[in-house]
């Protein structure tokens, strides 16, 4: 038979002397990488998916995981992952799946932006000592206000405003379901959200009891497969999101492996145990911005007017799309770049549909803009923000808040090892096996959950102190801030930025 | 009985005062003239009933939870999305997309139906919706079904029509869909087994009748003259080896 004929991607290897046989590398381990041999630990390397559970574990640092130095021979065309995947398509006939977002060497236009700061002729502000507001309102926003003399003397506010969502930050989270991530990953999400003033995302997986004490801080989400969508998980969040698309897979639906559905899973979604839950690539409803408005409304009225979001996936001709959801009513559109993670995706649509989300964020505010509607939704922006410094990019480009999933999980152990689809997640996240999520204490990590949100929340007011304002809607859309290093002329014109040194 | 004058009335309107009369305990309304209006019943809880007079336009019943909505005429497209439970009963035919990713509850249908009816419906044991249709349906009749029950009886069909369109059942891994008469297995998705019924079926396809010949004024007995399939799901898994892990 031929049969794994690529060489295994990582060598797992104990250092026999220093090993202490506590056996602790074996119960870690989600893979099954570790057994017990009698005397010693056996080692079944080609398992090894590089999650560094283990390591982290291993009292005596007798663990090392290396990168297997027997590779393919190297060729700067056939990278390792064309090779293996057709090895592995020979050996199976089916589509290869992964997670987490692409790693393919695309550029990062993140990365060739910069921001401005103030020196001598505009003065800095110091974010320690003077007041410097994140407050960010989600929804849509009035054309113009009126205001009238209350009884008082005062003037108050006479427009009524539409429904708005607080954030304390422009950093929400985005939509990561219960079965793609464990109930405790999504208790980790919640709390923080709580804690921080934000908004955690249901994802399509309904709202498991255990989070409605966090409901204030949380956006539902409706998609094509309707899992757990009844009337009550509708009402019970600050808003209804329909998820048309997602960044890591475009135009595909959702397939979340029977693996990952043991009963309490299939429960919330109404399906049977062990089946693979299915959310069709299109909602058979919507064909049209027509049937998109018409879902909107359907939502609106079952919830007495909740602001409703749709999530997108950023895609050649994001900015018509956008425009056309903003006309059909939504309060926030979300856009989801190339780069978004993704608990399965197929890697070849993972890595070649879509754009990058900093494209999308120019394209759509641009748009928008140009049609006089900026004002009737916010733009939530998603799909690989890193850092704070991507979020103030990508809010620079026109969005209102940034989303991000990975970065959050990475605060709950993940390394990023692309294995979620699986559902052996040595770290609990994305896993349903219960000796596994049990290891993810929601108290534990929320605290250093929360700890991130806040070290960017500093981060974010730094980086306004120095560009000389005190509000982050003063670095919305506003793009004179940023100027661009070694991109081409049509790149600097679509993100609408300056080369660096005008 | 409590009655709402539709003539003129602006959707939202419309249906704020539906609202407003459940919340003041109403038990029964009659909405008369309604002609077209989108969204009514959406949301609505509770066990009050409501007759509609009029063609009621599209999105009745989306995420409906308990509420019965009696239809004295034909209606449109996408009756019952997502619905949690009550039921609704139609005098005449419907469009196309009835009872997505329904949840419980009944929907009955007396005439014809559209295009994609039944799909993605749900169910755990207790909860599970049923849909019976007395006419015909269109193509992709219980797509990507994962619970419930599907009855489709063909009723008053004129030679040469068929009973249901192609794609019947695609992509199906849960539920049961029952048709009155023989099925073709040509039209089915690859992820469909047909069998006879068994005696739990025919258990459960008596009960969801009598009610349904019950709501619509029909006689049992005409239709249980003819024999049923029962259209199953061959694996949990249509797509588990689409897959390399
Ligand atoms: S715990 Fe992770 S790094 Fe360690 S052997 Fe298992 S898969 Fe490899
Ligand atoms: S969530 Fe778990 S499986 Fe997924 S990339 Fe992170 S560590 Fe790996």
């Amino acid at each position: 038979m031929f049969k794994n004929l690529a060489p295994p991607e990582y060598l797992a290897t104990i250092d026999q002397v220093k090993c202490i046989r506590c056996k602790r590398c074996i119960q870690n381990c989600g893979w099954g990488v570790y057994s017990w041999g009698g005397d010693k630990v056996l080692i079944n390397t080609s398992k090894c998916v590089k999650c560094l559970r283990c390591y982290h574990y291993c009292p005596e640092e007798a663990i090392q995981i290396v990168d297997n130095p027997t590779r393919f021979k190297q060729n700067a065309y056939w990278g390792y992952n064309n090779i293996r995947n057709i090895k592995r398509q020979a050996e199976t006939g089916g589509i290869p799946l992964t997670g987490m977002g692409s790693d393919l060497p695309y550029t990062i236009l993140f990365d060739n932006l910069l921001i401005d700061a103030c020196q001598v002729t505009n003065p800095s502000i110091d974010p320690l000592r003077e007041p410097m507001e994140l407050r960010t309102y989600l929804g849509k926003k009035p054309s113009s206000v009126d205001v009238e003399k209350g009884k008082d003397g005062k003037l108050k506010l006479k427009t009524k405003m539409p429904p708005q969502i607080k954030i304390d930050l422009p950093v929400i989270f985005s939509p990561m379901s219960y079965g793609s991530i464990s109930l405790n990953a999504q208790k980790v999400l919640a709390m923080a959200a709580k804690e921080c003033g934000i908004l955690m995302n249901t994802g399509e997986g309904g709202l498991h009891e255990d989070l409605l004490p966090y409901k204030d801080n949380i956006i539902v989400q409706v998609a094509s497969g309707r899992f757990g969508v009844n009337p009550d998980y509708l009402n019970a969040g600050v808003a209804v999101e329909i998820k048309i698309g997602q960044g890591a897979k475009p135009g595909i639906g959702g397939h979340l492996p029977g693996e990952k559905i043991p009963l309490e899973v299939a429960r919330a979604r109404m399906i049977p145990v062990g089946t693979d839950a299915l959310s069709p690539a299109p909602q058979h409803d919507i064909y049209s911005i027509e049937d998109l408005r018409q879902l909107i409304y359907a939502i609106k009225e079952a919830t007495n007017y909740k602001p409703v979001s749709v999530k997108i996936a950023a895609v050649h001709n994001v900015a018509a799309i956008a425009s056309g959801i903003v006309r059909a009513g939504a309060d926030i559109v979300y856009l989801d770049g190339f780069r978004g993670g993704t608990g399965a995706a197929p890697s070849i649509i993972r890595d070649h549909l879509g754009i990058p989300i900093e494209y999308a964020i120019a394209a759509v505010d641009d748009r928008l803009r140009q049609e006089g509607i900026r004002n009737e939704a916010s733009i939530v922006a998603a799909g690989g923000i890193r850092s704070s410094a991507d979020a103030a990019k990508a809010i620079a480009l026109g969005a209102d808040s940034v989303a991000i999933a990975t970065a959050a999980l990475i605060t709950m152990g993940c390394t990023t090892c692309g294995k979620c689809y699986t559902g052996n997640c040595s770290w609990g996240i994305t896993t349903q096996r219960p000796e596994l999520t049990a290891r993810l204490d929601p108290e534990v990590y929320a605290e250093r959950l929360i700890n991130l949100i806040h070290a960017w929340e500093h981060e974010l007011k730094e980086i306004l102190g120095a560009l000389g304002i005190n509000a982050i809607e003063s670095l919305r859309g506003n793009r004179e801030r940023l100027r661009g290093v070694g991109l081409d002329a049509q790149t600097l014109d679509i993100l609408g930025v300056k080369p660096a040194g005008r | 009985m409590f009655e709402i004058n539709a003539a003129g009335v602006y959707y939202r309107d419309l249906n704020r005062q539906i609202r407003d009369a459940i919340a003041a305990g109403q038990k029964e309304i009659r909405v008369r003239n309604v002609n077209g209006q989108y969204y009514i019943g959406d949301g609505l809880r509770g066990n009050a009933t409501i007759i509609i007079e009029g063609v009621p336009g599209n999105d009745m019943a989306a995420f409906m939870d308990g509420t019965t909505l009696i239809v004295k005429a034909n209606a449109q497209d996408n009756i019952s999305n997502t619905m949690n439970s009550g039921k609704v009963v139609i005098h005449g035919n419907a469009g196309d997309v009835l009872g997505y990713g329904m949840r419980g509850g009944k929907l009955h249908i007396l005439g014809d139906v559209g295009y994609r009816v039944g799909i993605h419906m749900k169910g755990m044991k207790r909860q599970a919706p049923t849909i019976v249709v007395g006419g015909t349906a269109g193509d992709f009749f219980g797509e990507y079904m994962a619970g419930g029950v599907l009855i489709l009886l063909g009723l008053n069909r004129k030679p040469g029509i068929p009973i249901v369109g192609d794609y019947l059942g695609t992509g199906m891994h849960g539920g049961a869909i029952y048709i009155r008469g023989d099925v073709d297995k040509n039209i089915c998705g690859a992820e469909v087994g047909i069998m006879d019924p068994d005696a739990e079926d025919e258990k459960v396809l008596k009960e969801s009748l009598t009610e349904f010949c019950k709501d619509l004024d029909l006689k049992l007995e005409d239709i249980m003259k003819e024999k049923f399939r029962k259209l199953v799901p061959v694996s949990l898994r249509p797509y588990g080896n689409l897959y390399a892990y």
